[in-house]
């Protein structure tokens, strides 16, 4: 087992360099921050006096050289826009995030397995095949269009809900978190409700496929004939063998949720990470674009791991060996 | 003693806070700064929403006219030399008094923030600022310089007690953001809120909000419904989308004001082989029909600045037909916008030997200004229609203004037809003159932006003359000559239209609209 | 018992009437109603799809005939070239309906493409990762984490801020994101389906690899790919939208329905309400339909549904 977990972190070592090297080819190739930077009264001599001070006249190589040593003393650069350590200026948005993707991940998880599994018992009642069309819509629309379509009902029409921002924040463990009020409730419900929708209808198909598997295997039969009951068979057995792929799906879509928090969090105005980045993109902040890459990266290589060590938990069939190898 | 002191200021300001409630004013901007520094980014938002806290020796009123701010008075005393003299009794938000050696400090610290990605020596460099008493400075330059009044009224003056040996950090944070202004600085968490607090001791009277709040929503649609909503008071950068419905709504009132900003387009004037100019079937030529100056009328003639108004803008532009508008120093009034001609159009194109007409990109950024990507489509139907079969390509603004100024070989710019806007931030049109159509010249600083390339050198005699005059009404003239060959002969550029900008507030409040975009608080009046 | 079963995996094997695999295959689809809606759904949008040229009353992407003055009209009312939009315009004078016809014939085509290869490369290197094992196996996956590990709409944005704007990019792009997600999804499946016995059966016959993996393990990782297959198909498409939400992607005189509702995002709050509302049900119709449709093939296909 230990030497399984070493093995993973060399390898992940590799990765996150690897992808420390695309990332910064990436980021380099989109285009030249000081266009983005400079005030457009200003002359050439005084752009090209920007572009020394940001380090931007040194051939690629070198600045990467650069990062990369920064990097190693935990340095992830400095913003161009802000002046301040990139990784703190992540760092400090990040609870907004995590907020909200770990409520629209709990929101999805919590209706949706059940909503699945109904669907997956009873597939041919209206309510089976509700949940299925329900399902269907809820990633059929781009979440941008569901977002603004949420506000003007909620907010606009029934005025019952704010139009975006984050609520009041308390502190909760040392992080600064807004579910605690009625009104940091109340501004979280919209963005997690519409950042949540696509996992939600995907942890209901996940579901309602495990569930019609698992109820025609032979163990199932086997337990009925037992005189289990149903009640049991559904809770304890169907419900384990379902959790596999979800829980996979969920812990690889994590970082996905985090992802598409970019979105959400700019229809909602949420002041998470994901505008940060957006707003990065937009003006080409390259150390902040970076920093928050290689902080997902790194985030996304923990993940799987977790996820790899509880898959050979729930299911003993995959040893620890197979994905070693 | 010292606690119950403390129990009772803690009290009084408690009653004061709750009683202020109602002289809360939060505002929706589209915009965040990039930084309490005041000096660190020389950037729209910067230096708007800064002016709350900081004031600067000559300030720009709504319509960039110069006024006295902490200088009352100045005049040049010889050729080269400024004098400005100074506001008596007034105090920093520390209660320290303010005093010639603020300003020197300011114009030395402003120059060397470190890391600063769009730096204020813009607007410095060349200049010395010398104190001859507590209230009057002294600025020297080497040569005439005309615009010296208008560039002091960029620099926001900072406090050399709180201010010396810090960062921008430490400005962020607060402990170095003491200015004069009417409104101190309480906080900024970036991307959520930036708050500030009446200086009841401000020189100008009391300023009528207790407490102003800037709340950064990017997105257009989500801004305008949490003003719908009662979440904000106001919101600056209304999408024209919804300005027709906003004005029927009983629960908005808008303001209008047109801007610094002319929208228009460059035309390569410079390579023979241009990228983007083929033939009609959009084949590669050797001859760009874009250094023909009746080709470039032509375009301008078939360009229907009305229509693209009226439908594009939904009416909230201003057809263009020079630089800056007519309340700016240096219009012409011999230019008018160019009328919609396609006849007049065709007979110049023959006349250039294009009449069979040939092929076109318009590139443009699609995030940029106000329905930047529609304008470029709309002038390429227009085109189309004319015989210049012409596609669109459009993309976000960081990708495409790296390509429109550098993108091509040897840092040339790479498009042929490019849609671009220009913000005189100095109020008058010596800036995009200068920037947009003197002949590109690094030595000179001359063209930084000139992406088409335009060179006449009769224009850029009129130009540099003018940057030297110190005269007004001498230097005026010589502007709008400038302009009249520029755009009038050469058709240089072509201008579109002025952006016109809008703001919303919930009834019961008015915005005076600024031709330089920035969202005062100041500025926000309550009606009945 | 399990060997027996499985190798008969193929659709309608079991025959125990005189019919031929494929009519019991087409009659157990028929059985439900909702998959025929599905199925005509998917006809009808495949055939304007196909013919949107000769259906769609206007060509909105002929920069000579959409006028600027058409722009915003209400549905109902008359261009100036004399066509009426039954659907009204959007803000560049286009006719919405013709506008929808070609967009639709767009997406599906960037989604239905770009699904496909994407399909084929993730089921190639999924299976080859589960099948062989050992260095194989870990290359493969690093090289997967090392995708997945980028969240898709970021290296989509990267993509195409680098290779510019068109058809043929976003294909790539949108290829780029979605291999992995197959890739994954087959190794983790056939990874348990390798241990089971008529693998290990299959293997003492000395079969070739190739006939275990296509013939033996490939049918069986059928359900959960359908599955992931017909949400890749759907985010394709959203992503798309997305996308060209966030301003780039495709060209903005040709518009995939994605863009047009992006497009019509700005007039949701003005009362214009056909430039956003109807593309968007159009995309609604379009993913609901081809969803049906894989709903119902996966219950049909999965072998372990006895019924």
């Amino acid at each position: 087992m230990s030497v399984f977990i070493i093995r993973r972190l060399l390898q992940s070592i590799v990765v996150i360099w690897v992808m420390s090297l695309l990332v910064f080819g990436g980021v380099y190739l989109i285009g030249d921050p000081i266009d983005m930077l400079i005030n457009p009264e200003a002359d050439q001599e005084d752009i090209e006096a920007a572009i020394r001070a940001l380090g931007l006249d040194k051939p690629i190589h070198e600045q990467y050289w650069y990062f990369l040593a920064n990097a190693l003393k935990g340095d992830l650069g400095k913003s161009f826009i802000f002046s301040e350590p990139a990784l703190q200026l992540i760092l400090a948005r990040a609870p907004a995030t995590m907020e909200l993707a770990i409520v629209a991940s709990l929101m999805s998880i919590m209706l949706g397995i059940p909503l699945g599994m109904w669907a997956g018992l009873k597939p041919d009642s209206i309510a089976g095949k509700s949940i299925m069309t329900g399902s269907i819509l809820g990633f059929s629309l781009p979440s941008f269009w569901v977002g603004i379509l949420f506000i003007m009902l909620f907010a606009v029409m029934l005025g019952v809900l704010p139009a975006g921002g984050r609520g009041p924040t308390t502190e909760f463990l040392g992080l600064q978190v807004s579910f605690l009020s009625a009104k940091g409730l109340s501004h979280i419900l919209l963005p997690a409700v519409n950042l949540a929708l696509f996992k939600l209808s995907l942890v209901i198909r996940l579901s309602r496929a495990g569930t019609q598997e698992v109820i025609h295997q032979d163990y199932i039969k086997f337990a009925r004939a037992k005189g289990l009951s149903e009640r049991r068979i559904i809770l304890v057995h169907v419900l384990k063998n379902i959790l596999i792929p979800v829980v996979t799906v969920i812990g690889l879509e994590f970082g996905s949720v985090i992802a598409f928090a970019v979105v959400t969090e700019t229809v909602f105005a949420w002041p998470g990470m994901g505008k940060l980045i957006i707003e990065s993109i937009d003006q080409l902040d390259r150390p902040v674009i970076v920093a928050y890459l290689m902080i997902i990266v790194f985030m996304f290589i923990v993940i799987n791991l977790l996820v790899d060590i509880l898959y050979s938990i729930l299911d003993p069939r995959v040893r620890l060996q197979d994905i070693r190898a | 003693m010292k606690n119950i002191f403390t129990a009772l200021v803690a009290g009084a300001a408690l009653m004061a806070a709750s009683g202020a409630v109602a002289q809360e004013i939060r505002i929706g901007i589209a915009q965040e700064p990039s930084s309490i520094d005041p000096h660190f980014h020389n950037l729209g938002p910067n230096n708007g929403f800064l002016s709350h806290i900081y004031e600067r020796m000559v300030e720009q009123d709504s319509k960039q006219r110069l006024r006295p701010g902490l200088a009352v008075s100045w005049k040049p005393i010889s050729e080269t030399v400024w004098e400005f003299k100074l506001r008596k009794g007034v105090k920093w938000h520390d209660g320290s008094p303010f005093t010639a050696d603020d300003v020197v400090f300011t114009a030395e610290r402003a120059v060397n923030v470190p890391n600063s990605p769009s730096s204020f020596g813009t607007y410095l460099k060349g200049k010395t600022f010398t104190k001859i008493d507590d209230y009057t400075v002294h600025v020297s330059t080497p040569k005439p310089y005309p615009l010296m009044v208008t560039e002091m009224s960029t620099i926001m003056i900072i406090s050399k007690k709180n201010a010396q040996g810090a960062q921008t950090k430490d400005f962020n944070l607060g402990p170095a953001a003491i200015g004069t202004g009417p409104y101190k600085f309480v906080k900024w968490q970036k991307g959520d809120v930036i708050e500030f607090a009446r200086n009841d001791d401000y020189w100008g009277g009391r300023p009528k909000w207790s407490k102003v709040i800037l709340k950064p929503i990017s997105s257009a649609p989500t801004r305008v419904a949490a003003l719908l909503a009662g979440d904000v008071d106001m919101i600056d950068g209304v999408p024209t989308a919804d300005i027709e419905t906003l004005k029927g709504n009983p629960k908005v009132k808008l303001s209008q004001g047109i801007s610094n900003r002319v929208i228009y387009l460059h035309l390569d004037q410079k390579r023979d082989n241009s990228p983007f100019v083929t033939d009609k079937n959009g084949n590669p030529m050797d001859k760009n029909p874009l250094k023909d100056v009746r080709v470039r009328k032509a375009i301008s003639k078939l360009i229907n600045r009305p229509a693209i108004v009226e439908k594009v803008m939904e009416g909230i532009a201003i057809p263009a037909g020079q630089l800056v508008s007519e309340t700016f120093f240096g219009n012409t009034p011999n230019l008018k916008p160019e009328a919609f001609d396609p006849a007049a159009a065709k007979k110049l194109l023959g006349e250039a030997g294009w009449g069979d007409g040939f092929g076109l990109t318009i590139h443009g950024p699609n995030n940029r200004y106000i329905n930047d990507a529609k304008i470029a489509e709309a002038i390429a139907q227009m085109l189309t229609r004319g015989g210049i079969v012409t596609k669109v390509v459009t993309m976000p603004k960081n990708v495409y203004f790296k390509r429109a100024s550098r993108g091509g070989p040897e840092n040339s710019p790479e498009f042929s037809f490019i849609l671009v806007g220009w913000g005189s931030g100095t109020g008058e049109a010596s800036s995009p003159l200068k920037s947009l159509l003197t002949t590109y010249d690094k030595s000179k600083g001359h063209g930084a932006s000139n992406r088409g390339r335009h060179s006449n050198p009769k224009m850029d005699a009129l130009v540099v003359q003018a940057l030297a005059t110190v005269d007004d009404a001498k230097r005026k003239t010589l502007l709008q000559k400038a302009t009249e060959v520029g755009i009038g002969e050469d058709q240089g550029i072509i201008p579109l239209h002025y952006q016109v900008n809008t703001w919303a507030t919930r009834p019961g409040l008015r915005y005076d609209a600024r031709t330089d975009e920035r969202t005062l608080a100041m500025d926000i009046k309550v009606v009945k | 018992m399990s060997v027996a079963m499985n190798e008969g995996s193929a659709p309608g094997a079991a025959a125990v009437r005189d019919e031929t695999p494929l009519r019991r295959f087409i009659s157990d689809f028929c059985e439900s109603k909702i998959a025929i809606a599905g199925v005509l759904g998917v006809l009808l949008i495949a055939i304007i799809a196909i013919f949107a040229p000769w259906l769609s009353p206007t060509n909105p992407y002929d920069l000579a005939t959409v006028d600027i003055m058409d722009s915003r009209l209400s549905p109902g009312k008359q261009m100036m070239s004399g066509v009426t939009a039954f659907l009204g315009t959007d803000g560049m004078g286009r006719d919405m309906l013709s506008a929808m016809f070609y967009g639709l014939r767009i997406s599906l085509g960037v989604g239905v493409a770009s699904g496909f290869v994407a399909l084929c490369i993730g089921v190639c290197v999924g299976l080859a990762a589960a099948y062989f094992g050992g260095r194989v196996d870990m290359l493969i996956m690093r090289v997967v984490d090392l995708q997945l590990s980028f969240p898709a709409i970021l290296i989509a944005l990267i993509l195409l801020a680098t290779l510019g704007k068109g058809v043929d990019k976003i294909v790539i792009a949108l290829i780029v994101v979605q291999w992995a997600y197959f890739a994954r999804t087959v190794r983790a499946t056939a990874m348990v389906e390798r241990h089971k016995e008529y693998i290990e059966a299959a293997t003492c016959l000395a079969l070739s690899h190739r006939r275990i993996v296509f013939r033996h393990l490939l049918p069986n990782c059928l359900p959960p790919l359908i599955v992931v297959g017909t949400v890749q198909v759907a985010s394709a498409i959203a992503l798309e939208a997305t996308l060209s939400f966030l301003g780039i992607g495709l060209p903005v005189t040709e518009p995939s329905l994605g863009l047009l509702i992006s497009n019509g995002f700005e007039y949701m709050l003005s009362g214009k309400y056909w430039i956003s509302i109807y593309p968007g049900l159009a995309l609604l119709f379009t993913i609901v339909s081809i969803n049906l449709v894989g709903d119902r093939l996966r219950d049909v296909l999965n072998p372990r549904l006895q019924r």
